[in-house]
């Protein structure tokens, strides 16, 4: 970031505190960023001549003499077709080695789409994952986050969504991501021959934690190029939203902001969702879906940062190892899609939404029969069938390793109906009993 | 607030969206102001006075916003726009019309007119010359979207008036003059079919607000059966994420028998909104056949707009449906969420480092929340007539935790509690009400009873008791059935919890999602209701639990066909024949 002759340079710093300095400066603009000894800080603060600016990088070895530079305005991409197949920094710069990226600069954090511009999401995204397509089915436009623990493999399942889901555009931002999983994605991506569809942010557990904080802006800001200027479907990939919220705390809690739940800031929702909220699917054809991950502290789902990512998102899809299978599966229960009804049994077959929740239903069963079982109880012959079928459901379609299209697992589904239960124990609309159950009674 | 010069300033600091600014007159609190930012106006609403300092809440984004930056003061507080032609319009939570903004994206200080100007009204006088009036009477009216438009005395206007003249039948724009009042001191003041009101200041222009004491109909058996809210009364929805507050209201806007419905989509998702521009314009009202969408009003706030105007959008929304009640006519007020809105609250007490009370919620929120759902009522206006604001909000409690700030607040607010349950909502057992812990206080209403007596039948709310007295009772033999197992118990045990299953699949459980489940009128569910107790009076002949099991299953099954299908249709009729035959394969004696 070059000096011009309009920017305003300072070299007396008043106070210093772990993420921020402040000095007496004038004509600055809120938001506006600067260079601070050589670092990128924005202006979080302005009481008169006083104006406090966040560090991202840590104010470590900043002396009060350092050189303030200020540059006029707030943090920025410059985008254009050169971006794709690119990797960059948090502040959009390249890491790839490969050439600056010329096109038409932009703010990043941009305003919101007006509501009554958008369309209805419609579009159902396959993934051949039957544990999202059969019991989640995702829809353009959507806003979805993973929970999951920290060993589960949600960034594989993650990697096999996007390049499954034909998006024109995947754009990656990654926070705090390990060095391991930032080439895992390279790697695959690279190997589907998909790189020239790839963008990337990425921050690495090398880089400092409140650059973070950047980066889903960065990502959402291409996406938005892509999407508005191109007309083109663009899935962002989120991971792991839970490092934001942690860098978002730090700096909160630098600034003695009062923390409320989990000492998370206040505005938690709001920050949250003015990111997650870019979701949209436009009348154009252009949409941005946002996959995120949010990892969870011991499964703990009333943690502040899942808890207000749950009241934000159109869902959320839990993993949970079976070991019944010794597989990775999509759990069904706690698991959920909520913009599902927009397409299921319309751009799916018609017995989607029945069988679908018929075979969760008996699932359910199969989860009580198997708590009695352990705490020592007889189990009835009904019992005996729904473990039975429990089973093979979770093995043949819930498995993270399935890959088949929806029709056949709605098939598969009423094959397994038919092998275990008798029609009033599924209880589906007689319509679609007559269409779809075959055996005799 | 009359001043001749309007009060400058200039801005002395920032801090996210709360700005310091430098006064040189007077100000008041909740006064608006527009800061000058450039080429727009940011504006903003003073929240607290020190010395010649006004902290304001920007209304917008403040991203470049610098010192010295120059203000104006409005004279006013936030007021909202009324007059004809607010019905099926959407709006942000400072009533832009949403429409008229250009651009797909929300542009800062873009201040749109919430009414059309140019359009033509077909007026028809109600009130003559020589007739005393009084804020909020009527003076004449106006179809819309055939609905009686009331155009009224406005409610800023004090004490007694005089009709001069009103303008005979014919068409009218709305800042057309259509009447002349002649005050005390006698002197003359044109009224049009606009005003404009303050909305943090209820509407009182009404002679009296008695207890609400008739249910409003939603068609969502498990309120309208189990637990009804009253025309005019207070409800609110807590839950955790994911559990069905959104689906419970927006089914309950769509079938409610309500005249008026006024939607704050508050800080939640714009894709939910989405689906109501999308859906209302093509669904029917049951009632009246109209689109649905010409009886709504949405504000619409949503999580990623700015959050100080999410406060300002609930009283929007409030003020707008005390308008519409103030014609006399049933106006319903839902809020998804007021969690949101407190915790908009929140964020501005935080910045002000007001003193936190309990999870940094701010010290009077309690107040607040009381002081809005007080202006939720059923009313009679001063010519007799009655009108009605029916108020259901949803609370987002934190980690689902029932004894959170807003949850507590609301429930000594709110007169009816519809608790969604995970467990109920991870089962799919929707709507997730949980029929336990949930209550209607209007139910132990003296005169809702005497309304069920005199309108529904003698022995419903019998039936009501009784209804809920199975649900708990299987509710406690399902949890000595856990402890003992399926043989430890009496089968007495099986039959209670599988009465109790009953009575939960076949009238709590309701699909959204079909056409013909999602809404239930009261004389089906009365219908139904009578059906199913009739069986949890009947002795049956059963060997073993699992007989009981197998035999509920199967009459569940038929029971639920019934619910899909139209009500008393041959296929109805076919269903209770199949039903009549499974019980009298078991049935020993029939107590009626
Ligand atoms: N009555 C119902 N019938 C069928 N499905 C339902 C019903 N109610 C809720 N659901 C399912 O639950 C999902 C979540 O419901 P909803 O959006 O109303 O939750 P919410 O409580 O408003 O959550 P949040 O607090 O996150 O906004 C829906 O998308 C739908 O799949
Ligand atoms: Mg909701």
């Amino acid at each position: 970031m070059e000096k011009q002759a309009f920017q305003k340079v300072y070299a007396k710093i008043t106070n210093i505190t772990k993420a921020t300095v402040q000095l007496k400066a004038q004509g600055v603009g809120y938001d506006e960023i600067a260079m601070v000894h050589g670092r990128l800080g924005q202006v979080v603060k302005i009481i008169g001549e006083n104006v406090t600016l966040q560090v991202f990088s840590g104010t470590e070895g900043i002396p009060t003499n350092a050189e303030v530079i200020f540059l006029g305005h707030p943090p920025r991409l410059k985008v254009s077709d050169q971006l794709a197949g690119r990797f960059f920094n948090a502040y959009g710069e390249p890491i790839d080695g490969g050439p600056e990226v010329e096109g038409e600069i932009r703010d990043i954090g941009s305003p919101s789409v007006n509501p009554v511009r958008r369309k209805q999401p419609s579009q159902l995204i396959a993934t051949g994952i039957a544990g999202i397509d059969l019991n989640n089915s995702l829809v353009t436009g959507q806003k979805i986050p993973f929970f999951a623990d920290p060993d589960q493999p949600y960034n594989q399942v993650m990697a096999n969504v996007a390049l499954r889901a034909e998006a024109d555009k995947i754009i990656l931002g990654g926070m705090g991501l390990s060095n391991d999983d930032y080439l895992y994605f390279k790697n695959v991506f690279d190997n589907a021959g998909a790189l020239d569809r790839i963008i990337s942010f990425v921050n690495t557990t090398e880089n400092p934690p409140v650059e973070r904080l950047l980066v889903p802006d960065m990502a959402l800001t291409a996406a938005e190029y892509f999407a508005v200027d191109h007309n083109e479907k663009v899935l962002v990939l989120l991971t792991d939203m839970t490092l934001f919220a942690d860098a978002l705390s730090i700096v909160s809690n630098r600034m003695d902001q009062i923390p409320s739940k989990d000492s998370m800031p206040g505005s938690l929702y709001s920050d949250l969702a003015r990111i997650y909220e870019k979701a949209v699917q436009f009348p154009a054809g252009g949409s941005i879906t946002i996959i995120a991950v949010t990892t969870l502290s011991g499964g703990d789902i009333t943690h502040a940062i899942p808890d207000n990512t749950g009241y934000i998102t159109e869902g959320q899809l839990f993993l949970r190892r079976d070991t019944d299978i010794g597989k990775v599966i999509v759990d069904p229960f706690r698991s959920l899609s909520r913009l599902k009804q927009l397409v299921i049994g319309k751009q799916t077959r018609e017995d989607h939404p029945q069988v679908m929740n018929a075979a969760v239903r008996l699932y359910a069963d199969a989860a009580n029969a198997k708590t009695k079982m352990e705490n020592g109880f007889d189990l009835t012959d009904y019992d005996e069938r729904t473990m039975k079928f429990a089973k093979e459901y979770s093995d043949k379609l819930l498995a993270i390793d399935v890959n088949v299209d929806t029709e056949e697992m709605l098939n598969i589904t009423w094959e397994l109906f038919q092998k275990y239960f008798t029609k009033a124990e599924v209880g589906i609309k007689q319509e679609f009993m007559d269409k779809y159950w075959k055996k005799e009674e | 607030m009359d001043k001749n010069k309007k009060t400058t300033g200039k801005v002395a600091g920032i801090i996210a969206n709360l700005v310091i600014i430098d006064v040189d007159g007077p100000v008041a609190q909740n006064e608006i102001c527009f800061i000058k930012h450039q080429e727009t106006d940011l504006m903003a609403e003073v929240i607290k006075v020190l010395g010649n300092h006004a902290y304001v809440q920007v209304f917008e984004s403040t991203r470049g916003l610098k010192i010295g930056t120059e203000a104006h003061f409005e004279g006013h507080m936030l007021e909202v726009t009324l007059g004809p032609g607010i019905l099926s319009r959407n709006y942000d939570g400072l009533q832009n019309d949403l429409d008229k903004m250009e651009g797909i994206f929300l542009k800062r200080g873009d201040y749109t007119d919430p009414l059309d100007r140019e359009k033509l009204w077909d007026f028809k006088p109600l009130a003559k010359a020589g007739d005393k009036v009084h804020a909020g009477d009527w003076l004449g009216e106006v179809d819309e979207n055939t609905m009686p438009h009331k155009i009224m005395v406005p409610f800023k206007f004090e004490g007694a008036y005089t009709v001069k003249s009103v303008v005979p039948e014919g068409q009218y724009k709305v800042d057309d003059e259509i009447a002349v009042l002649t005050d005390s001191k006698g002197k003359d003041i044109s009224v049009t079919m606009v005003q404009k009101w303050p909305v943090k200041v209820a509407i009182r222009a009404y002679k009296e607000k008695p207890r609400p004491f008739k249910p409003l109909e939603t068609g969502v058996r498990v309120i309208d059966t189990l637990n009804p809210i009253a025309e005019g009364g207070t409800g609110f929805i807590p839950g955790p994420f994911g559990t069905g507050k959104t689906v419970l209201q927006h089914a309950i806007s769509k079938q409610a028998e309500a005249d008026v419905v006024v939607i704050a989509a508050c800080g939640e998702r714009a894709n939910e909104v989405v689906e109501i521009f999308t859906e209302f314009p093509e669904l029917d009202d049951p009632r009246t056949g109209r689109k649905l969408m010409e009886r709504t009003t949405i504000i619409a706030n949503t999580s990623n707009m700015p959050v100080a105007a999410r406060e300002a959008s609930v009283y929007t929304a409030m003020t707008i449906g005390e308008y519409y009640r103030s014609m006399g006519l049933r106006v319903l007020l839902m809020a998804d969420s007021t969690s949101r809105w407190a915790q908009a609250l929140r964020e501005m007490s935080n910045r002000l480092e007001e003193l936190p009370g309990q999870d940094a919620f701010p010290m009077d929120l309690s107040a607040i929340i009381s002081n809005f759902y007080s202006r939720a009522g059923y009313v009679f206006l001063n010519n007799g007539a009655t009108g009605s604001i029916t108020f259901i909000g949803t609370v987002s409690p934190a980690g689902g935790n029932l004894k959170e700030p807003v949850t507590e607040s609301t429930r000594k607010a709110a007169r009816c509690f519809y608790g969604l349950s995970q467990a109920r909502a991870d089962s799919k057992r929707y709507p997730a009400i949980d029929p336990i812990d949930s209550y209607s206080k209007y139910l132990e209403y003296p005169e809702m009873q005497k309304y069920y007596e005199e309108n529904v039948s003698e022995n419903w709310l019998d039936g009501v008791i009784t209804a809920k007295d199975i649900l708990l009772r299987g509710k406690e033999a399902q949890e000595q059935i856990n402890i003992l197992g399926d043989d430890g118990v009496p089968i007495d045990f099986h039959e209670r919890f599988w009465n109790s299953e009953l009575i939960d699949f076949v009238i709590l459980q309701q699909d959204a999602f079909d056409n013909i489940d999602c809404s239930t009128p009261m004389e089906r569910q009365e219908y139904m209701l009578a059906k199913v107790l009739n069986v949890t009076k009947m002795k049956f002949d059963f060997k073993h639990f699992v007989d009981v099991q197998n035999f509920f299953k199967n009459i569940i099954n038929v029971f639920k066909q019934m619910n899909y299908s139209e009500f008393q249709s041959d296929d109805f009729k076919k269903y209770e024949k199949e039903l009549e035959k499974l019980l009298a394969e078991h049935v020993v004696e029939e107590v009626s």
